[in-house]
């Protein structure tokens, strides 16, 4: 991973992503690199609670599915109109977010992972059984596509450059954050809480703001999804996704500035290969074995390389690419908890 | 409709729950205590113990037999576990082990879905006999066995914490790691001595449950939750809290589902989870620890 420097990375990225459409035709590539875009937004917010805020949340998956239900019951209950129906599909995780954040965040890294598991499942149980509201297991169909004035977003290089851009203005935002007296107080956080409530951050309101703003970034992404796919249903927003998030975070390298898109990409790559490779291997299995796969790699990356593949490069360089808090330090974790 | 028979049918129902929970929540405490790790992969060991025993059973094995053997293979599953993928990170943050407990439950979970499909399994009751009646509530023989055979687990669990020399370091290492490690104690041994007794208790509450209910490929995760709400209840440094919670859980469960809507049991107990973290994360009973810096 040496070849990602920091100066040619991003508009390389760049460039690449706007010229793709161009140079392929194919539907099921550009679904594909839609879909790594939306999961992308979803761990850009979680890579900021997890990475700088040292949180974890096994629940985003929720937020994911409220912002999708929101633009599906809008849409097809209310006939709102479509870019009125995402805000809000960004909006109403937020602010449930910001309603069970300050409570939730008081718990230390187990109790939160427990919480946060225990509010995904509720969401979840809640989609399933809200018969009327949504529909329940076999969810809302006939969501239309999403238009701003005339424009309709009904075709997959529409909605592509929709999510990369998107994604473009996100990663520069989260690149500014990260670099202010912001993105310093979140990684004092992640260091120690103490030492950082000690020197004057207020952590409680930072903690909850980037609980929030991951909240609404997951939100947005799943607005984005009901627009694109044009129907849902309880099962993608189950707990098994949440994991995923959670596996992407940390595959791409928490607290590191490429490391979303790069979790996002190969997890959704890993799976289609999955997908793919499993019953060509093993003639009479389905592509659902793929989970053992996601598991033994996720156990193995924690053990041997538990700051993620994002890391990599710097692990490789470590003199001439480290900057002050980037790659993810768990050596005063592993003090506190008293090494044994 | 007759009311009173009714609750006492739930009750009997919640209890026989709450023992399966109990007994998982006890897995999870111990471990947890032991090792400072909340292992999510708690309730895989219960539906691989289940299954293992089904198949063991259905190869014409007798039912004690094949009781005892998955009970054995699903402890030795436990200490391979926590020698590979536990031991190797044991310098790593409470995060990631956590992470490395979840891909763990996860590859467990592939696994058993290679090896069993999604089908679904059951076992025979362990003795066979109509249910019995009292209060005009039916009991079955099954139900019995899983109290007898859960009590007789804690009365296990007691000797060993009080009479046997391995007892007195868990209680110790759970009081104070560093002075137990001080007096000689080892906790890498300790370690692998707590996931081994959860793979055992694991599969042991598996395969009681496994005549009662349908027996799954994926019905360990819910277990597994089940277990953290019991143990939770508790207050998580409380074995006894654990047992109290579990069968308090399975009660309320048993009397949400009969009385309210068994769609949303699930969701009860998640509530309750929830509401216990945020207003006595130290447990009903338990009494939160000074955290140290």
């Amino acid at each position: 991973m040496a070849f990602i420097n920091k100066n040619h990375f991003w508009p390389g990225i760049i460039l690449f992503l706007l010229i793709i459409p161009l140079i392929t035709n194919s539907n099921y590539l550009l679904s594909i690199l839609i879909i790594i875009g939306l999961y992308t937004i979803i761990v850009q917010g979680l890579g900021i609670l997890m990475g700088y805020a040292g949180q974890i949340s096994f629940g985003h998956a929720a937020f994911f599915g409220l912002g999708a239900y929101t633009v599906a019951i809008l849409t097809t209950r209310f006939h709102s109109p479509t870019v009125l129906a995402l805000l809000g599909a960004a909006l109403l995780p937020g602010v449930i977010a910001a309603l069970i954040g300050r409570p939730t965040l008081k718990l230390q890294e187990l109790y939160l992972a427990l919480a946060t598991l225990g509010f995904g499942l509720l969401v979840h149980i809640g989609f399933t059984e809200g018969m009327e509201l949504t529909g329940g297991p076999s969810g809302i169909a006939g969501i239309p596509y999403l238009s701003v004035g005339s424009f309709v977003f009904d075709s997959d290089i529409k909605f592509f450059y929709l999510v990369a851009g998107i994604l473009i203005l996100l990663s520069a935002g989260i690149k500014g954050l990260i670099e202010s007296r912001v993105g310093r107080a979140l990684r004092a956080i992640r260091e120690s809480e103490h030492a950082a409530e000690t020197a004057g951050i207020d952590t409680a309101a930072l903690k909850l703001q980037a609980f929030i703003f991951s909240a609404l970034l997951a939100g947005l992404a799943g607005g984005l999804y009901a627009y694109y796919i044009t129907f849902i249903s309880p099962s993608p927003f189950s707990f098994h996704a949440s994991v995923q998030f959670v596996l992407m975070a940390v595959v791409g390298g928490l607290g590191t500035f490429v490391g979303p898109l790069l979790g996002a990409a190969m997890v959704v790559a890993l799976g289609e290969f999955l997908r793919w490779a499993i019953p060509v291997v093993i003639p009479n299995a389905g592509g659902e074995y793929q989970i053992i796969f996601f598991g033994l790699i996720l156990v193995v990356l924690m053990i041997f390389q538990p700051e993620g593949l994002g890391a990599l490069g710097k692990r490789l360089k470590p003199a001439t690419q480290k900057l002050p808090g980037e790659g993810y330090s768990t050596k005063i974790e592993a003090e506190k908890e008293g090494g044994l | 409709m007759d009311t009173p028979s009714q609750l006492l049918q739930l009750l009997f129902t919640g209890l026989t729950l709450g023992s399966i929970y109990a007994l998982i929540g006890l897995a999870l405490v111990t471990t947890f205590n032991i090792t400072g790790i909340l292992n999510l992969a708690q309730g895989e060991f219960v539906t691989i113990g289940a299954l293992l025993a089904i198949s063991l059973y259905a190869t014409g094995l007798p039912l004690a037999a094949a009781f005892i053997i998955a009970v054995l293979l699903v402890a030795a599953l436990g200490g391979v576990l926590e020698r590979c993928a536990i031991q190797t990170a044991r310098q790593a943050s409470a995060l990631t082990l956590i992470i490395i407990t979840l891909g763990l439950s996860i590859f467990l979970r592939g696994l058993a879905l290679l090896v069993w499909g999604t089908e679904t399994y059951s076992l025979p009751a362990f003795s066979e006999g109509g249910p019995l009646f009292i209060g005009g509530a039916a009991i079955t023989p099954q139900s019995f066995w899983i109290f007898g055979l859960t009590a007789l687990t804690l009365a296990g669990l007691y000797a060993f914490f009080e009479l046997t020399y391995w007892g007195k370091a868990v209680k110790a290492a759970v009081l104070n790691r560093t002075a137990a490690r001080l007096m000689g104690i080892n906790p890498n041994r300790l370690s692998l001595l707590a996931f081994l007794a959860s793979g055992a208790l694991g599969a042991a509450a598996g395969i009681f449950i496994a005549p009662v209910t349908m027996t799954t490929y994926d019905m360990g995760f819910m277990l597994g939750v089940k277990g953290f709400v019991a143990a939770v209840i508790g207050g998580l440094n409380n074995i006894g809290g654990a047992v109290l919670g579990g069968i308090l859980l399975g009660i309320l469960e048993s009397f949400s589902a009969g009385l309210i809507s068994s769609g949303l049991k699930d969701a009860f107990a998640i509530i309750i989870l929830i509401g216990v973290l945020l207003v006595r994360p130290q447990g009903i009973i338990g009494s939160l620890k000074e955290r140290k810096i």
